[in-house]
């Protein structure tokens, strides 16, 4: 039967994948953006897992809270992407050094 | 049984479409990959009877979102070779970190279940149960403070985006509002006392 686990198991796989894909992109900004919105997927797996597991429908409203926060989080993102290309004409974050953190 | 096979197909599509997402070069097939990823996990969610957020995923990820992140994407000319030219130097470190991190998280997942007599699953809704109506009873009673700091946070990225991305240009015509609010008719007209010519 297909309950908490499975979900659990899923929320994971796709965890590891979004974090393997910030290593691997490390020169594309936009796609790191992209594994961003990847790993908060998975742990909106985890609240409607336990949502539903447990029977409290608190949990699919902190999924609604964190689309929320996530929608508002890439607006911001990409604005700042756009600003960045407009004045560097690159998205590279190895180039991004000036700073010199 | 038949729930089952659906969970599995939507489940293997949304791990292909998640790989898809990090490993193609091209970030807009990439994009396309994420909304393929979205509309996976929406189908799981629908699987699970958590419609209301199911939908939501659908209209706002995929309506908004995603076709925000098309639009960046598109509009900025990005050299896809020269972009992507680390993809082999990091691929092996972010591969394997990846592997150990599912491989413990599912040996922890299911070494409950093992030990357990509760299998994990779902409780059954009961007779005329609706997620929407539930969902709503408790985020405008419970959760009103916090649904007001959302709204907030979304009045916050409204003005962050339009004024991160606003930009003064030289020499464009446009209108200063305030010089024309402070305008007053006696800057406008001259009203000039002269006398009146005779007639000839």
């Amino acid at each position: 039967m297909i309950g908490l686990y499975h979900y659990l198991t899923i929320s994971a796989i796709l965890f590891a994948l979004a974090v393997a894909g910030i290593f691997i992109n490390r020169r594309n900004l936009i796609v790191l953006l992209m594994c961003i919105e990847l790993v908060l997927l998975a742990v909106n797996f985890n609240f409607v897992a336990f949502s539903r597991y447990l029977g409290d429908e608190t949990g699919q409203a902190f999924v609604f809270f964190i689309l929320t926060v996530a929608a508002a989080e890439a607006a911001i993102g990409l604005a700042i992407l756009v600003v960045l290309f407009r004045n560097r004409r690159s998205i590279n974050v190895q180039e991004l050094d000036s700073m010199k953190g | 049984m038949f729930q089952a096979i659906l969970f599995y197909t939507f489940a293997a599509v949304l791990i292909g479409a998640a790989m898809g997402v990090i490993f193609s070069r091209n970030p807009v097939h990439a994009v396309m990959f994420l909304v393929l990823a979205f509309f996976q996990s929406s189908l799981l969610w629908l699987l699970a009877e958590a419609e209301f957020l199911a939908i939501v995923l659908i209209l706002v990820y995929v309506g908004a979102v995603m076709v925000l992140f098309l639009f960046v994407v598109m509009m900025i000319d990005i050299n896809v070779e020269r972009v992507q030219g680390g993809l082999v130097r990091y691929a092996p470190l972010g591969l394997v970190i990846a592997g150990l991190m599912v491989v413990e998280l599912v040996q922890l997942i299911w070494a409950r279940s093992r030990f357990e007599v509760a299998t994990g699953g779902f409780a059954a809704t009961p007779e005329g149960y609706s997620n929407t109506e539930a969902l709503g009873a408790i985020l405008y009673t419970e959760h009103v403070y916090a649904f007001e700091i959302a709204a907030v946070i979304l009045l916050l990225a409204i003005v962050a985006a339009i004024s991160l991305t606003m930009r003064k240009r030289e020499g464009l015509k446009v209108q200063n509002i305030t010089s024309q609010v402070a305008a007053r008719a006696k800057d406008r007209v001259r009203v000039v006392k002269m006398e009146a010519e005779k007639r000839q």
